[in-house]
């Protein structure tokens, strides 16, 4: 079976490129083709794992290569794909969600006039995250990094008639191409010093770097993370991305793309620790967006872009496991995030299914009574997200914060439990304000179709149940399985005073707190919020601009950045170079009219200047003689 | 192994064709434009049928072609016997995928003018003399008969620029033309003190490339030789800043012209610079690689930022090319393997993706007769498969993995960042910045609303899908499967590369102790 | 006894100083057109003088050369001059400045 494992990025590339090139004859069934096709590529990925059960641990790594690729010279990067452990747990979460999103999106997309092309789109973007995720080699990474940034783009700007997602899809894809290109340059670094880009080479080599090399190669690494998972400073792409169909955020800008970043780190996890440095600025990087991001969320009144906010807060705690080592709690937040952020976004394209598109939470309210599995839905995602105890959020942040604490950063996890904290505040103010209360706004609401509900109902349980999975960062299955790949899970003797329990207890409470600051605010009815809006107006707009670093970014960079450009187009390129060449020409002019002053163009005045020329040779002639 | 002449085939054919066109043409009427050339006149097939028939016998060449390093198919006769001027071609990795594209790129680009209306049979008669002229100067083996057809090619394009163009054509076919006479004195004078050279260096004067390697020269000679070549060479590339013609070329032309002058006369330089420069001159080579790499690296980053804020969608274009051929320089100039190798297929992946993106643009006038992107938007909804088409053309031209721009871009980069880092990182940017621009240049046509004279705009005609889709398979098949340009390449970029390769970086050193 | 060749060379410089003299003070094409014949002839005489002195034929052969030469000349000058005084109905070379700047 292992030997197939093809199938899982061809059957959905199958999918695209028949979708766009058949587009359409094949629009009655494209949805259908298209969540066939992903829903295939998961049953592969199942029995592959299957197979990969049945071998012992360490045998769990196959390279099962395809084609040769790019190889000139010493350099080779061949299509070949690599099943193992942590490969597998992506690739069963990407087709996973993805699925379900497929099948979600039948209805939510249903009379869109591209409809055939949307499917076309999201296939490839689920054939490029495989490609990603079971990529042997470095470049054949970058080439599914690139794949979703394309597909990424295409997805947000898929309603290109309007003028903020035909620039939204272009902002997501020129920041993240400045991460993309240093860890191009990563790349070629790690290639010119370990002589290969697989990653058996490359990463066995890391050990024998020099520590600085190390630190180059991990951090480029990671400048291509930060792009691609919306950290801190390259994040302003995901909020403005929620132009994009509700469903591509929830598979894109949620459940897998944004997560990519993570992948590669953990991936890449023997550079990273080959020097100190890197992994530090991974965990500090993480745990300053996890806050920032988590604070521009309490701002937000646009549904989706609370969500999006979320997003980037969450992969910051991603970062923040991967930062302090423990690998595979990483990849397990990231499953459980995959699966409860998609049911909430999942729940916001629901509700804007039927609010006809108003997502604005202070216009919302009340929607609980008209669509109750949508509010239902959207509550189990935001208390997972919140990390209430037994949920999956509670299991994955959970022991996030207690490798923070075990590995004797407590400032880190400090940190960490206030962004958990503003987490639960952020989403059960969007939940109290859009399901709770009175409608603050004319709407007829009605509760979605099955095929949009099913999904969120797989999700939902997922939420609830996936704690069942890695409840331990010692014992959980998920964890154990990724051992092997990702150095395996060392039971800490408590670097510090406070026993496992003792931390739960405490990150429960945070939680706890939270929400019930929120429910003060904005549920019980004692508190009037929309006074408090305007009284503290200032810092309500600072939070909900995600503190003016997009404006930032505007002023410092864009603006003066169009005037050189100008500057060189105008001044430099016509004056300057291609003035010299016109002044070249004009110098001639001037003295070619010298020059003609010569030619009288009287025959006669030519005639004796020959006989004086010829006279004056044969003076000379004769004075030699 | 055959004795068939397929490169004298190949090169003459077009010059055939164009003069049985001009046989068969009546002579000019007293008012052309009044009694004009008519949809049904036979011109346009001739043309399209000789320059079709021309890449196929050109696959011939493909098919006997054996990936080695050396010269093959090499056919030899005496030409001016008192100077030992001779008739030599032949072709190796570089030159054979040269050939190709030209032979790819001419049919297609006639295809384009179907719409041509004045002078028609001048017209096609200039295009299949330039496709002589372009051919024969990548086989030419021999000096005096390669500066004959690279300046050959010089009177049918100014032509084509000159008379069939839009706007300030006179001025941007005069420009042209001098700027690459200029280089073109010093490129014969150059070769003249070669050959006298060899005289007394080589017993017996010859220009055959082939027997000038191995003279020696003295070191500032050299240097002079190779600054000689250069320049010719680089106002072709072209390299900033010898680069103010191309703009105004380019938007001049008519799209055939600008899909030729872009898909192929731009390689010459770079192609003369590989040909010549290095072969003859591998020591000046190295002495001037700094200045060479940090002329490519500005081209790069300069031409992509003048892009970005161009509004004349073919001048957007033309910078892009500057900024590319940059690219192929530095690949060129690297002393690596990877990039020499990445530099030629990256001379064949601009031809392919800027030569689309130039019919684009015709494409896009003739729909709407504006360039000015200002004036132009929400295309995508009415015509969405020209859209996509731009689409997948801009994602090769910006190195999307998995087209074809990317392999040429990734081999080149590695291969200069092995050899030096800072340029390569400098020229990264550019990867960046080519996203912005097309990107921009994308969204302006296709996104956002549709002006309302706009609003009946047609999709891809049949003739149109003729022309495009050859392109785009071209353009994916390279990026999913770039091996068997690679393979052959390989070879021919290696001899070349063992003459300037660089001293291995204490990196290497690692490398080799690591053990492979 | 020979005629010395002094003699020849002195009526062969007189011929052509009247033929330079006359191309540079007329005006009238076909006047110039005469002196210019006057001075090839002048050369050819020397040609023949020397040719006689030396005993060699070189110096025939190139006369020869040159008289056809004057001929073509004629033949092509003439014809110019015919049709400009057909047009312009002179033949002063002062009038003829056309081409002239």
């Amino acid at each position: 079976m292992t030997d197939l494992i093809w199938l899982v990025p061809a059957l959905p590339l199958a999918g695209a490129v028949a979708l766009l090139l058949a587009g359409k004859p094949l629009r009655r069934i494209a949805g259908g083709l298209a969540s066939l096709l992903v829903g295939a590529s998961f049953v592969v990925s199942v029995l592959v794992l299957i197979d990969l059960l049945g071998v012992g641990a360490e045998e769990r790594t196959v390279a099962v290569k395809i084609f040769d690729w790019i190889s000139v010279g010493s350099f080779e990067a061949p299509v070949e794909l690599r099943v193992d452990p942590l490969s597998m747990v992506m690739a069963l979460t990407v087709t996973g969600v993805g699925f379900l999103i497929h099948v979600y999106s039948i209805d939510y997309m249903h009379g869109d006039p591209r409809y055939s092309r949307y499917f076309a789109y999201l296939n490839l973007f689920v054939a490029a995250m495989l490609t990603l995720v079971l990529a042997n080699n470095l470049v054949l990474l970058y080439v599914g990094w690139e794949g979703v940034g394309l597909c990424s783009y295409l997805l947000i700007a898929f309603w290109f008639e309007r003028r903020a997602a035909a620039d939204a899809g272009k902002k997501a894809f020129i920041v993240t191409r400045i991460g993309d290109t240093a860890m191009l340059i990563g790349i070629f670094l790690a290639f010119s010093t370990t002589g290969s880009v697989r990653f058996d080479e490359v990463f066995g080599a890391a050990g024998g770097l020099a520590s600085g090399t190390a630190t180059a190669i991990a951090l480029l690494l990671f400048a291509g993370a930060v792009g691609k998972s919306a950290q801190l400073p390259l994040h302003v792409w995901l909020p403005d991305a929620m132009e994009g169909p509700t469903p591509v955020s929830a598979l894109i800008h949620a459940a897998t793309m944004v997560t990519a970043g993570v992948y590669l780190v953990v991936r890449a996890h023997a550079i990273f620790e080959a020097s100190e440095v890197a992994l530090g600025v991974v965990a500090v990087v993480g745990i300053v967006t996890a806050v920032y991001a988590g604070l521009s969320a309490i701002g937000q009144d646009d549904l989706k872009r609370v969500l999006a906010y979320s997003t980037i807060s969450q992969l910051g705690y991603m970062f923040l496991a991967a930062g302090v080592g423990a690998y595979a709690v990483a990849i397990f937040h990231l499953v459980a995030h995959a699966f409860f952020k998609a049911l909430l976004f999942l729940s916001a394209g629901s509700v804007m299914h039927a609010t006809d598109g108003v997502i604005d939470v202070t216009r919302l309210g009340g929607l609980r009574r008209r669509m109750p599995v949508t509010a239902a839905s959207f509550a189990v995602g935001g208390l997972a997200l919140a990390g209430i105890p037994l949920l999956v959020g509670f299991f994955s942040k959970d022991q996030i914060l207690a490798a923070a604490y075990e590995a004797g950063r407590t400032g880190l996890w400090i940190t960490g439990l206030v962004a958990a904290f503003i987490t639960a505040i952020y989403i059960t103010r969007a939940y109290l304000l859009t399901f709770e209360g009175e409608p603050r706004s004319e709407l007829h609401p009605h509760e979605s179709p099955a095929l949009m509900s099913v999904p969120m109902a797989v999700l939902g349980v997922g939420a609830v149940l996936g704690g069942l999975l890695g409840a331990s960062a010692q014992t959980g299955r998920v964890q154990r399985f990724l051992g092997p790949v990702v150095g395996e899970p060392e039971a800490h003797a408590a670097a510090g005073a406070l026993s496992e329990v003792g931390l739960s207890v405490i990150a429960s409470a945070v939680a706890v707190g939270g929400i019930a600051l929120a429910w003060a605010l904005y549920g019980s009815g004692r508190v009037d919020w929309q006074a408090l809006r305007a009284r503290f107006g200032g810092a309500r707009r600072a939070l909900s601009r995600g503190f003016y670093v997009d404006d930032a970014y505007g002023a410092l960079l864009v603006t003066p950045g169009k005037a050189a450009a100008s500057f060189s187009a105008s001044v430099l390129d016509t004056r300057v170079v291609d003035g010299a060449v016109n002044g070249i020409g004009r110098a001639f002019v001037r003295l070619a009219g010298v020059g003609r002053r010569l030619q009288t163009g009287l025959v006669r005045t030519y005639a004796l200047a020959f006989l004086l020329g010829a006279a004056a040779l044969v003076l000379v002639l004769v004075v030699r003689t | 192994m055959s004795s068939f002449p397929w490169l004298t085939v190949t090169v003459f054919l077009p010059l055939a064709g164009a003069v049985v066109l001009l046989a068969l043409t009546p002579l000019p009427r007293r008012r052309p434009e009044a009694g004009g050339y008519g949809a049904d006149d036979p011109w346009r097939w001739v043309a399209f049928l000789v320059s079709s028939a021309t890449f196929v016998v050109s696959l011939g060449i493909l098919t006997e072609f054996r990936a080695e390093p050396g010269f093959q198919l090499v056919e030899e006769a005496g030409w001016v016997g008192p100077l030992n001027i001779r008739y030599v071609l032949g072709l190796d990795g570089i030159s054979l995928f040269m050939v190709l594209l030209t032979t790819f790129l001419m049919p297609l680009a006639i295809l384009a003018s179907w719409r041509v209306e004045r002078q028609v049979p001048y017209f096609m008669a200039s295009l299949l003399a330039l496709e002589t002229a372009m051919l024969g100067a990548f086989v030419a083996l021999d000096l005096l008969l390669f500066f004959v057809f690279f300046e050959g090619l010089l009177f049918p394009m100014y032509l084509v620029i000159g008379i069939w163009g839009s706007g300030r054509r006179v001025y941007a076919a005069v420009k042209f033309f001098l700027f690459t006479m200029a280089g073109s004195a010093l490129l014969l004078v150059a070769i003249l003190f070669l050959a006298f050279r060899s005289e007394t260096a080589l017993g017996g004067m010859t220009f055959d490339l082939r027997q000038l390697v191995g003279m020696d020269l003295p070191a500032t000679t050299a240097r002079w030789l190779f600054l000689a070549f250069f320049v010719a060479f680089a106002v072709k590339v072209p390299l900033f800043p010898l680069h103010t013609w191309l703009p105004d070329a380019h938007t001049e032309a008519p799209t055939a012209g600008s899909v030729i002058l872009a898909g192929v006369l731009l390689k010459l330089g770079a192609y003369g610079l590989i040909r010549f420069n290095l072969t003859l001159f591998p020591d000046a080579s190295e002495d001037f690689r700094g200045l060479v790499t940090t002329l490519a690296v500005i081209g790069i980053v300069y031409g992509a930022v003048v892009a970005l804020i161009q509004t004349d969608i073919k001048r957007l274009v033309a910078y892009s090319s500057v900024s590319h051929l940059g690219f192929v320089v530095l690949g060129i100039f690297a002393g690596t393997l990877q990039g020499m190798s990445g530099g030629v297929i990256q001379m064949v992946n601009h031809g392919l993706s800027t030569g689309a993106l130039f019919l684009i643009v015709g494409m896009l006038y003739d729909r709407t007769h504006t360039r000015d992107l200002a004036r132009l938007g929400g295309l995508a909804r009415r015509t969405p498969v020209l859209a996509g088409v731009f689409l997948v053309v801009a994602l090769s031209s910006l190195g999307l993995p998995g087209l074809n721009g990317f392999v040429g871009e990734l081999l080149i980069l590695l291969g200069t960042f092995d050899a030096s880092r800072l340029p390569a990182v400098i020229a990264a940017t550019g990867v960046v910045l080519s996203a912005i621009y097309l990107l921009w240049a994308y969204q302006r046509s296709m996104h956002g609303d549709l002006p309302a004279e706009l609003e009946s705009t047609p999709d891809l005609s049949g003739r149109e899908y003729a022309y495009m889709v050859p392109i785009l398979v071209a353009i994916v098949a390279i990026g999913v499967f770039p091996k068997p340009l690679l393979d052959r390449i390989e070879p021919a970029a290696d001899r070349h590369v063992r003459l300037i390769a660089v001293e291995p970086s204490s990196a290497d050193v690692v490398r080799a102790a690591g053990g492979d | 006894m020979r005629t010395p060749i002094a003699f020849f060379l002195v009526v062969s410089a007189l011929l052509f100083t009247i033929g330079t003299v006359g191309v540079l003070v007329r005006r009238n094409a076909l006047v110039i057109f005469m002196s210019i014949e006057l001075q090839l002839n002048a050369v050819n005489l020397t040609l023949i003088a020397f040719s006689r002195q030396l005993g060699e034929v070189n110096g025939q052969v190139l006369a020869f050369f040159s008289m056809v030469v004057a001929a073509a000349e004629v033949v092509v000058g003439l014809a110019i001059i015919v049709a400009i005084f057909r047009r312009r109905v002179s033949a002063n070379v002062d009038d003829i400045n056309l081409l002239r700047w």
